[in-house]
């Protein structure tokens, strides 16, 4: 049984409403942000208020929750918004991908391709793509009104000129479905092509922002770029050394004091699953 | 031949105060047009309600576009006059910094209009961007460095070549020499001239230097108190001025 203190899911009815009704503007609008009304969570803002809204809104007791914090089912972050919805919403936990109805997600795209009827959550410290480009609020939304993207182009050409290629990493801009720049939250541009037509749908919550976004199953979703300079996701030399995998994102760590170096897979279900295979 | 730009009766007020009072004029196609004054005249006030940054408060800009006839500037959509905005005319500013990005390199600069009309080859930006940085006599090897390490000349000369490169018909110009010094003036005088003659540009310029205006313009509005009080060829109007405020303004020069 959920704790009978709070109403279902942490939120009260109205304001699942309220947050559902923007979900559905966010999914009939792809990649607009919505604005609503976010609440104080029983977490700081900057961990996950966004997502965990989002999540409450959505989640019923037939739902199966999988939480993962930069690939990680075992992060502080992650374990602690699992046991809060488990204690809500009286819901299952799970680890694995493929089990889970919905995935709230800070930092990746989970290496299991998602399917359809599995709706993924992400939590969303800063929503405007063009914030760092253009300050102004009322800037930015005539920016996105008019599609003017330029701007955003220019930042690329900054990086190539300075650096020689895209340096950006993370957080690295998308058109969805042609219309409108979303940012995708500070996922490794390694996960830019997982949103791309992927079956699942995707929510993102910002929760000191107060917006909601959305890319529905199949849409399109465009890395920028150049036409001389590529879109190209991280590569590295060396594979998994738990799993031996060669097509995860892999996590650097620094195993001894003398500097010795391991890479590892960041998603830790999709690594373990592959190792149980293994020991068959 | 259709005027390029033709102003009706413009007011503009701020509350009581009245900035301009029923301008009108037409602009020619290749013509420069100067308005002089003083500060407090409100050259600025007209040239941002020609360029539609402000809307008047009485009447109106009808702009001559390049394919789909005259338009109303203050009728327009606003994504219709961006898009204008962006391709057909060109603005620069007094002072450089609000007309660059001053965090991006030069080349990302002149390259944004580019970008904004849909160009995504970096090597073609980057060598149109080259192309301009030459012909504003920049050195090529300050391509990658940010305006913020420019001078008050060179930003200036990067402005035009930002704004220029989408090959504008029109630019609208607010005191382009304003707070540089008289060599440096000169010299941007100089290429102002050239590129105007060689792209056949058709320029507002706005100034408060009748030297300049003696220089670049071809016709002359003299402004006072928001009203033009005198207009003619440029130099009938600083050989032979006859509004007592012109003579006045002529009379003033600092003779050297």
């Amino acid at each position: 049984m959920p704790d009978g203190a709070y109403n279902y899911a942490y939120l009260d009815e109205q304001t699942k409403r309220m947050i559902r009704r923007a979900i559905l503007k966010a999914v009939a609008v792809p990649g607009y942000q919505v604005p609503f009304g976010g609440r104080e969570m029983p977490l700081p803002y900057g961990w996950g208020t966004g997502g965990i809204q989002v999540t409450a809104a959505i989640i019923g007791r037939d739902d199966t929750l999988k939480v993962i914090d930069q690939g990680a089912d075992d992060t502080t972050n992650a374990v602690s918004i699992r046991r809060f919805f488990a204690r809500v919403a009286d819901v299952e936990t799970t680890t694995r991908t493929e089990e889970a109805t919905i995935i709230q997600t800070r930092h990746r795209v989970p290496e299991t391709p998602l399917e359809e009827g599995q709706i993924l959550v992400f939590q969303v410290p800063i929503p405007e793509p063009l914030r760092m480009l253009e300050p102004r609020e009322t800037e930015t939304r005539t920016l996105h009104a008019l599609s003017e993207y330029g701007v955003m182009q220019v930042s690329l050409y900054e990086s190539i000129a300075r650096h020689g290629r895209i340096a950006k990493t993370y957080n690295y801009p998308v058109l969805v479905n042609g219309r409108y720049m979303m940012s995708p939250s500070p996922i490794p541009k390694f996960d830019n092509p997982k949103l791309d037509r992927n079956p699942a749908l995707q929510l993102y919550g910002a929760g000191r922002e107060k917006r909601i976004y959305a890319v529905p199953p199949y849409t399109p979703v465009k890395s920028l770029d150049f036409d001389d300079h590529p879109f190209e996701i991280e590569t590295w030399e060396q594979c998994c050394a738990l799993c031996g995998s060669k097509e995860s994102f892999l996590d650097e760590m620094i195993v001894d004091d003398a500097g010795q170096r391991l890479f590892v897979c960041s998603d830790t279900d999709y690594c373990q699953e592959r190792r149980q295979e293994e020991d068959k | 031949m259709k005027p390029l730009l033709s102003a009706r009766n413009l007011t503009k007020r701020f509350g009581n105060r009245i900035a301009c009072h029923g301008v009108s004029f037409d602009l020619w196609p290749g013509e420069v047009l100067g308005v002089v004054g003083e500060s407090g005249s409100g050259k600025t006030t007209l040239l941002n309600c020609l360029a539609g940054r402000m809307t008047p408060d009485e009447g109106n800009v009808a702009y001559e576009t390049a394919s789909a006839g005259t338009v109303d500037v203050h009728r327009l959509s606003e994504a219709r006059r961006r898009l204008l905005a962006r391709t057909e005319w060109g603005f620069v500013h007094q002072d450089a910094r609000e007309g660059l990005r001053m965090g991006v390199s030069a080349g990302a600069n002149i390259g944004e209009r580019l970008m904004a009309i849909g160009a995504r080859h970096y090597g073609n930006i980057r060598q149109s961007a080259s192309d301009w940085l030459e012909r504003v006599e920049i050195d090529l090897d300050r391509l990658d460095d940010r305006p913020t390490t420019y001078s008050g000349g060179m930003r200036q000369r990067l402005q035009i070549a930002r704004n220029l490169v989408s090959e504008p018909r029109l630019v609208f110009m607010d005191e382009p020499t304003g707070g540089l010094d008289v060599s440096v003036q000169a010299r941007l005088l100089d290429l102002l001239r050239g590129l105007v003659d060689r792209f056949h540009l058709s320029a507002v310029l706005v100034t408060h230097d009748l030297g300049v205006a003696r220089l670049l313009t071809h016709r002359l509005m003299v402004m006072q108190g928001g009203e033009v009080v005198e207009e003619g060829l440029t130099d009938q109007v600083l050989d032979d001025p006859q509004h007592a405020y012109t003579q006045m303004l002529v009379a003033s020069i600092l003779p050297v």
